[in-house]
């Protein structure tokens, strides 16, 4: 969104060598062995990310996360990757702190994307934000013991700090995590835990920030109106919610002055179990983050893990079919996602499940075809470092095991041709018919839920939800990966930045999938005779060094930073595995977006930013 | 006009409403319990999607289905009848993302000495990710994933650690259930046999059979029907609790009894003891 | 699914006078209770993780759960019969499922769909996750799978009506709510430094007090993995002689293990005898057990009262 031509023109590079120019004491290189980026020091921190903001246009911060070196070095450091609107290679920056009395300032104020991530970050590894308007937990609870991400840190099942432990093999008799842990539940308290002072603090420190009780308000002098101020929660089983989220508004009337996002409800850990698991042992867990596009979670993490293999030379990169594979997978699965966005956006504007059966019919035969190729419904853990886990079958074909088995079996390539020239296209125009002009639906979204293309950008909105803003980014294009540059298909954009875009635009990068499932047809069959599998290798040499994969989810822009600190003869598990996603980082723009309108549309507004909980929670 | 939005929807609603009888028309009475038609309507050419009358009518699964793992074991030698393919190497329990498989490594009774047998082996149902990285990174096709989903039970505490005499079933199973990766398999190995007897076999100079479609099954051991689980039959009687292995007596069909016909059942219970009088002995 | 037996129904469990019979059908009260009752049970509408998105599949057009009569969703507890656990069961989210399960009217059934609401699933390990959703509520069926495939959960569900088939109105083991006075509600767990079950709360203040004399306060201490020879030197006779009186459920999984230890012995011969007199674990083998025993004890007397 800069409007300084020449600054555009500045690669990284240059915008590195003129940050070092402009703070000699505080910017260095960044110089361990396969890390980028330049080093700020913390005290100058806001300094140096205005003018990387303003002076050299990396006005979209993509992602914020902390790092934990315990037993490396004694700190921790926070890496931030800052990307142009306009498209290029990020610029990495990273700001170091003691372990003890952790402490960055926020940078809140020069991109409020940062929020969600900061908060974090406070909660999973105790780093101090000076500066951030409301640093609370954010997926745990006010009251938890400790920070859990930190490497020092152990759960109640803690067994080992490396995968494979030990003792699952050769002397593997069972015993369920449960029965050792003393209490003989899933607990673990401080050691000066004291009884008498237990209570639950996370509700109070919820409401008490709110200023809890009713508060009268006169509206207007002579009118004797009065409205009183309320507060209402939503969630977490509300089933408009799309999983276990939770809203807490306060409303004026039945007018929304705040809202406060309250999430964790499904935060299952990813993060601190990735940085136990092997390189690999991620990759199905990669399936539940975003449970409903599998596929493309896959793909990201390849690329992240393939960017440091790559440094390896015996390492070969995907063959043409492998990447011709995960395109089909990623486009399909987008295909998926936004039926199920479609349907149940509708659902929370209160066309019950009708909108929602038509649209996830079809899901069902593209399931089919991830079962019989990945052998799984939603889980598909398809990709492999290096291609694909198996080569699409010659037939789609199930066999007969039980009694009244029904059996099926299609040539694999007839019915690609088929769903993708004709049943998805067909579909797709059913629901634009069906939907697109209702009256009631034209009521209920346009103008509602308003996202400014400025405010997009600066609360860091991805996917969809940007570019119905009016901001043509898309990761496909602005940093592409895989094959996307080979192929021709346009990026959708809506100007409106209301809901009624927000589902105008699914359908049109359904079509725009379906134009690059159309050129991808060709390529499987070109490709027949390549095998896009992989040597089976199950704990690879990841070499030394930190990436960044990030690929354009049917949600957003999914990445993943990937550290890897093992050597060729150490444990080969990541430092640090940690998950950009695009859901969690969308609910930044929810509060400011709710905002004076009815409770009745905030189920429309978040069923328009399209949240699943696995990835939001991770 | 306003309005007009409305009414095309509920037109779309209305076509797919009186769709289904049309459908119901065209297949009078064949539609359902019947193969070819099942094919037809799950498959693209019709329009929408058709229910699966799930008891009557089950939708099988494709060959790469994975649910929990399986253990294969020997059903076609006949002087290794019942031993497990597995060589407790560990593979994998080291692949497996959540660790959820225990192995104990079998030792020589009388040396201590480590033997290609697992003595025990556990996998924990409530803690598989059904991932399948254990069949896939297997170097003897010992593991593989099942295509049973019907696991459901009303205890978990017995019912979902499955332990070596749950978790084996006969290689002829895993051949009925993936004929096309089976073969794969056997292939890449160089016969059907287990590579470790292959290499036996090549070290004595005789040539393994090749195999191929046709000399899947030999014609001493008959494919095994899979109709019911062992954890089915070792489920302890409950009283008030009617079992869930009373089936829906639903006919078979055509299709499946052709597929699979009844054949003996495998007999674990024999197996087993043989395998422990062997390794006692 | 729902095919009433006539004969059934006039097989009753009371004695029928001759004179009786042929006039007077007497049914069977239970069969059409039970009968009505599993062919209306109506799930609450809430999802928790990826197994959610299993159960709306199923819900929709393919397989349709309609033809079982479950497919109205209630979105309020008060209106459902049964609550369907689809996914991973978070210490933070399980205080709220408590609330919905204590709000729910009786009779109520429970179902923990996935690997997760089972048993803590692929997650089990991680800080915030809860190992079994019945760890706090009582289930009555339990589906595997991650996530179990739409024809699993129906699997799980026909076995759920089969299970209230099996029920007798007679038997008040059966239909608890049928018993003096309101049911207790499940205790709602509290969101300490971790989950804190209420139920625990003597175990709890147990181990602070061990904590506060400055005894060990193993809370995350995990014993050395037992070696094989250890499990083997466990005495079978004297653990079950000692457990077995005071709960049958108890009694039944040792008498499990007791075979499966003899099985092995048997396997490993006369060795196991030698290996058991080995030096090497010192002390382990008279300690564990017996902490291990009282810690279950415990545990199956929680169990026992969270099943009434």
């Amino acid at each position: 969104m800069t409007d300084n031509a020449l600054i555009e023109k500045v690669d990284v590079k240059g915008a590195i060598a003129a940050l070092k120019e402009k703070f000699p004491e505080a910017v260095k290189d960044d110089s361990r062995q396969g890390y980028s980026g330049i080093i700020v020091d913390r005290k100058q921190l806001v300094e140096v990310a205005r003018a990387i903001k303003d002076d050299f246009g990396f006005d979209y911060l993509s992602s914020a996360t902390a790092v934990d070196y315990h037993g490396i070095a004694d700190e921790m450091e926070m890496v931030y990757h800052a990307y142009r609107i306009s498209g290029g290679p990020a610029l990495v920056f990273k700001a170091q702190t003691p372990r003890n009395n952790a402490e960055i300032p926020s940078l809140i104020d020069v991109w409020p994307g940062a929020d969600f991530q900061e908060r974090e970050a406070w909660d999973l590894y105790g780093i101090k934000f000076p500066g951030h308007p409301s640093l609370k937990r954010i997926l745990l609870w006010e009251g938890f013991n400790g920070h859990p991400m930190r490497k020092d840190w152990k759960e109640a099942y803690y067994e080992e700090d490396h995968k494979p432990f030990g003792s699952r093999w050769p002397g593997g008799w069972i015993r369920r995590a449960e029965e050792l842990n003393v209490y003989g539940k899933n607990v673990s308290y401080p050691a000066d835990f004291d009884l008498s002072k237990l209570s639950d603090r996370s509700e109070e420190t919820l409401y008490n920030d709110l200023g809890l009780g009713v508060t009268v308000q006169e509206m207007g002098g002579s009118s004797s109106l009065k409205t009183d101020r309320l507060v209402v929660n939503m969630g977490p089983h509300h089933p408009s919610t799309h999983g276990v989220f939770r809203m807490i508004v306060t409303i004026n009337g039945e007018t929304i002055e705040t809202l406060e996002p309250v999430m964790g409800y499904l935060h299952r850990n990813h993060e601190k179990i990735g940085e136990r698991n092997t390189f690999l042992h991620n990759m199905p867990f990669t399936d539940r983050l975003d449970y409903l596009s599998s596929m493309g979670n896959n793909v990201g993490y390849a690329l992240a893990v393939e960017q440091l293999l790559s440094q390896n030379a015996r390492f070969q990169k995907p063959n043409y079919r492998a990447e011709v594979i995960r395109v089909l997978m990623s486009e399909l699965t987008r295909i998926v996602n936004h039926y199920w966005a479609i349907g149940f956006l509708l659902n929370d504007l209160g066309a019950f499940f009708t909108p929602a059966l038509y649209a996830i019919a079809e899901r069902e035969k593209i399931l089919d075809l991830f079962e019989a190729t990945a052998g799984s419904r939603m889980m598909c853990n398809y990709m492999r470092f290096g291609g694909v886990a198996k080569d699409l079958p010659e037939r789609l074909r199930s066999v007969a095991v039980k009694a009244n088995d029904m059996v099926r079996d299609y040539n694999t390539m007839d019915y690609l041709t088929e769903l993708i020239n004709e049943r998805i296209p067909r579909s797709i125009d059913e629901l634009d018919n069906y939907l697109s002009e209702s009256e009631i639906i034209k009521e209920r979204t346009v103008g509602v839920g308003y996202l400014s293309p400025e405010m997009a950008v600066a609360y860091s909105t991805a996917g969809p939800l940007l570019r119905a803003s009016g901001v043509p980014y898309d990761v496909r294009r602005a940093d592409p990966y895989s094959i996307y540059p080979e192929l021709d298909f346009d990026v959708a954009v809506r100007y409106n930045g209301d809901i009624y875009d927000r589902y105008l635009i699914r359908l049109d990068e359904m079509r725009e999938s379906v134009r690059i499932l159309k050129q991808i047809l060709p390529r499987l069959e070109k490709t027949r005779n390549e095998n896009p599998v992989p040597p089976k290798q199950h704990t690879p040499r990841v070499p030394l060094g930190e990436s960044y994969g990030r690929v354009e989810n049917p949600k957003g822009e999914l990445g993943y930073y990937v550290v890897s600190a093992g050597d060729e003869k150490g444990p080969q598990n990541p430092w640090r595995y940690h998950v950009r996603a695009p859901s969690f980082i969308n609910l930044t723009a929810l509060g400011p977006m709710s905002v004076g309108h009815k409770v009745a549309d905030v189920v429309a507004i978040l069923g328009s930013i399209d949240i699943v909980l696995g990835e939001t929670d991770r | 006009m306003y309005g007009k939005g409305i009414v095309n929807g509920l037109w779309v609603t209305f076509t797919h409403f009186f769709n289904t009888y049309i459908d119901d028309i065209r297949y009078a009475g064949r539609k359902y319990l019947r193969q070819e038609n099942f094919e037809v309507r799950q498959g693209l050419k019709t329009q929408g999607a058709f229910t699966v009358q799930y008891p009557d009518e089950k939708l099988a699964v494709p060959e790469r289905f994975r649910f929990v793992p399986f253990l294969v074991t020997e059903d076609q030698d006949p002087a290794h009848v019942g031993e497990d393919w597995c060589t407790s190497c560990g593979i994998c329990a080291k692949v497996c993302p959540p660790q959820c498989i225990w192995i104990v490594r079998g030792s020589d009774p009388k040396t201590g000495r480590p033997v290609p047998q697992p003595e025990a082996f556990f996998i924990d149902i409530d803690i598989c990710m059904n991932c399948g990285f254990c069949a896939e990174f297997c170097p003897f096709d010992a593991i593989k994933m099942d295509h049973n989903y019907e696991l459901a039970s009303y205890d978990r505490t017995h019912h979902h650690i499955h332990d070596k005499p749950h978790l084996s079933k006969p290689h002829t199973y895993w051949k009925t259930i993936a004929p096309t990766t089976a073969l794969e398999e056997a292939v890449e190995r160089g016969g059907w046999e287990h590579s470790d007897t292959l290499k036996g076999m090549k070290k004595a100079g005789q040539q393994a059979v090749a195999p191929t479609k046709e000399n899947m099954f030999p014609v001493q051991v008959a494919p095994v029907a899979v109709a019911e689980t062992p954890a089915k039959q070792e489920r302890p009687a409950k009283p008030e609790a009617a079992p869930v292995e009373a089936k829906p007596a639903a006919p078979a069909t055509e299709a499946s009894a052709a597929d699979a016909p009844k054949k003996p059942k495998f007999d674990k219970q024999a197996m087993l003891a043989k395998i422990r009088e062997k390794k006692g002995g | 699914m729902a095919q009433l037996d006539l004969r059934e129904l006039n097989a009753t469990e009371f004695p029928i006078p001759a004179e009786m019979q042929g006039n007077v059908a007497i049914t069977s009260l239970s069969k059409v209770y039970n009968w009505s009752r599993r062919s209306s049970m109506w799930p609450m509408l809430f999802g928790l993780a990826c197994c959610a998105i299993e159960m709306i599949a199923t819900a929709a057009a393919r397989y349709d759960l309609s033809r079982f009569g479950m497919e109205v969703m209630r979105a309020s507890p008060r209106q459902s019969d049964l609550m369907i656990v689809s996914g991973t069961v978070t210490k933070k989210m399980v205080v709220p499922i408590v609330r919905l399960y204590n709000q729910m009217p009786e009779p109520k059934y429970v179902l923990a769909m996935g690997a997760c609401a089972s048993g803590g699933g692929p997650f089990k390990e991680g800080y915030n996750v809860v190992s079994g959703i019945d760890m706090f509520i009582p289930v009555d069926v339990y589906v595997p799978g991650c996530p179990p495939t739409p024809q699993a959960l129906l699997y799980g569900l026909i076995a759920l009506q089969k299970k209230i088939d099996g029920q007798s109105l007679a038997n008040l083991d059966d239909v608890p709510w049928y018993g003096v006075g309101p049911s207790e509600p499940t205790p709602i767990p509290i969101l300490g430094p971790d989950i804190i079950d209420p139920r625990q709360m003597d175990l709890i203040r147990r181990q602070a007090q061990l904590a506060a004399e400055g005894k060990p306060h193993t809370v995350r201490e995990i014993p050395a993995p037992m070696k094989v020879a250890q499990v083997q030197q466990v005495p079978a006779k004297t653990q079950p002689a000692a457990s077995a009186g005071d709960d049958p459920a108890k009694a039944e999984r040792l008498a499990k293990r007791e075979a499966a230890l003899a099985s092995k012995k048997e396997a490993e011969g006369g060795t196991a005898q030698a290996v058991a007199e080995a030096p090497a674990p010192a002390a382990a083998p008279d300690a564990q057990p017996k902490k291990k025993f009282d810690k279950q004890a415990m545990l199956d007397k929680i169990r026992e009262r969270k099943g009434n």
